[in-house]
């Protein structure tokens, strides 16, 4: 029994260096001088550190205006996917009226269209509105959330009625009841979808690719393509420092609490 | 029984009548999200069908209606065909492996007694990170000239490869960049399902004769995992058929085309060529594809696996 456990470790170590690899090759090229990166060894550690790859990311890569617009993208679009998809859930969930089914209906066959079908006729209203080149061009899209009405809808109706009745005895009205009582007590749920929107956005090239032609408005992802194209196509250095300072808050995230990662991500196999 | 019906009946009265929102509020929630739905989903992927059928460019302001043409085009013209080809190659290569391996990994990981967490997070790792930013630092693992796997290549005194620029193994090159990516999450959801598979079966099939593991994954562990197994094959399918990001830093459909995958195309001849009518029969067409793989899992899904 022993021998079998050690065995699967070894067979797992195998692989995990593999997998590992390229974020201690980023780390290790992130803080080599040119020199040494173009030294025919494989060497894990420099033999001078060179700190000034991550001044470089930060002033001629302008990695910090990307992590800045990633932030404010993924965390817009997250507040308006609640905002409209919490109180739509919970009428789906909760309410009857006569076109409940057609609306469920609706919200599964959004669920089955791909992201990219939509983009040429998105892209298309997005110049109508004149949005091309702005932040809104990147929120706006994303708004709402088939998949996070399907998964509150979900969670809001296993919600017990007793809690509910209890608080319309003493006086709570609909938003109070939604916002101050169902919302609270359904946070695991809402933390796992906020995880898988916010990794989904947060590394997302497709779409801003479309719609950003400046890096001044750029995330992470078109960022870096630009810097690979840019005055610095060339050093090594300071693009793995770049990649490095992208990588590494959502890496972190999951570092920290990695249950909820794991649940928030793999919940999209039901999508 | 008497004394507690009517008193049943007031309370039910009462709930209902409270229960009942002012006319507005129901409205009220669903409007912003169905309308949003409507506008940035379900009319934009009607119009990506129509425009398909015509010859319409970015920019131009004439439109003519013509028929199937673009799907003649995008099954005659060599470069679309290859691209078709190219992405069919790339799921056959993608799919069995990240499916395969990705089982195996879920078995070892299983069957241990400490550290399950430990290698979880190994191979899941990849899955949350900026696969553009790690797409630069593969394509420097593996530089003909400087990267690392040619320097190991040299070491062993074989001829280093270059993996990005060979027309004969650059779609490998981007479908193992894929499956480095992804193959945590299959495991992940491989993990899953064998948690549920009962564990008295196991004494009852080591009862029955079954003692090396092979005999329990034959007779216990794999029936048992069947559904799980078949939806996580279709999602195989899905994700590798979505593969853009690599292509577009790394190679841009080259050398001469062997990297050209059904996304690339719709992305450049849409937005770089401003094809408009083309690229939309492109997207639908992907649209067509997918629509049936994941309706095929959502029938499995409902079938067989109880979710609550």
């Amino acid at each position: 029994m022993k021998k079998r456990e050690l065995f699967l470790h070894f067979i797992l170590a195998i692989g995990g260096v593999v997998m590992l690899t390229p974020f201690i090759w980023m780390l290790s090229l992130s803080v080599k001088p040119e020199n040494e990166i173009y030294n025919a060894q494989i060497k894990l550690f420099p033999q001078q550190w060179d700190w000034a790859n991550y001044t470089e990311a930060f002033v001629d890569a302008h990695v910090g205006s990307f992590i800045i617009n990633g932030a404010i993208v993924t965390l817009g679009i997250l507040l308006f996917q609640y905002l409209s998809t919490i109180p739509a859930a919970y009428v789906l969930a909760r309410k009857d009226f006569r076109l409940k089914g057609v609306l469920f209906s609706l919200v599964l066959g959004v669920l089955l269209i791909p992201p990219q079908v939509t983009a040429i006729p998105v892209y298309l209203l997005m110049g109508r509105l004149g949005l091309i080149n702005t932040t809104w061009a990147l929120i706006l899209p994303f708004t709402t959330s088939a998949f996070g009405i399907f998964l509150f809808r979900q969670s809001f109706k296993a919600f017990p009625q007793d809690l509910i009745d209890a608080a319309r005895v003493d006086g709570a009205n609909e938003f109070y009841i939604l916002w101050s009582l169902i919302v609270p007590l359904s946070l695991p749920t809402l933390a796992a979808f906020g995880i898988f929107s916010i990794v989904v956005h947060w590394n997302d090239l497709f779409w801003p690719l479309l719609v950003i032609y400046d890096w001044e408005k750029a995330t992470p992802p078109l960022g870096i393509t630009f810097f690979e194209g840019g005055d610095s196509g060339d050093n090594v250095g300071a693009m793995m420092a770049a990649a490095t300072l992208i990588v590494a808050p959502l890496t972190i995230a999951f570092l920290i609490a990695r249950r909820r990662f794991i649940q928030g991500i793999t919940m999209t196999g039901i999508k | 029984m008497t004394l507690v019906a009517p008193g049943r009946a007031r309370a039910g009265i009462r709930v209902k009548s409270r229960d009942r929102p002012p006319w507005l509020i129901q409205p009220l929630y669903l409007l912003p999200a169905f309308f949003l739905l409507l506008v940035f989903f379900v009319v934009p992927a009607l119009t990506t069908i129509g425009i398909s059928f015509t010859d319409w460019q970015l920019g131009s302001s004439s439109i003519d209606f013509i028929g199937l043409e673009n799907y003649r085009e995008l099954f005659t013209d060599e470069v679309y065909r290859k691209s078709l080809i190219n992405t069919l190659k790339l799921d056959l290569f993608v799919v069995p492996v990240s499916f395969f391996l990705a089982l195996g990994l879920a078995l070892a990981i299983n069957g241990l007694n400490r550290f399950q967490g430990f290698w979880q997070t190994v191979y899941f790792l990849p899955v949350t990170t900026t696969l553009v930013a790690m797409a630069q630092v593969w394509s420097w693992i593996l530089h003909p000239q400087f990267g690392m796997v040619a320097q190991l290549f040299k070491l062993f005194g074989l001829t280093p490869i270059n993996w990005l620029n060979d027309q004969s193994v650059v779609l490998y090159t981007i479908g193992f960049i894929s499956i480095w990516q992804l193959v945590g999450y299959y495991t992940v959801l491989f993990i899953a399902g064998l948690l549920n598979v009962p564990k008295d079966l196991y004494e009852a099939a080591l009862i029955d004769g079954a003692r090396s593991p092979w005999d329990k994954f034959c007779h216990v562990t794999w029936p048992m995992l069947g559904p799980t197994s078949l939806f996580i094959f279709i999602i195989t399918i899905i994700k590798s058929s979505q593969i853009f990001d690599t292509v577009k830093v790394l190679t841009q459909g080259g050398p001469n085309n062997a990297s050209e995958i059904l996304l690339y195309t719709l992305y450049s001849e849409g937005f770089e060529f401003f094809r408009t009518g083309l690229a939309s029969a492109i997207a639908t067409l992907f649209f067509a594809i997918m629509l049936l793989l994941t309706l095929y899992q959502m029938r499995v899904f409902e079938k067989y696996v109880h979710y609550r």
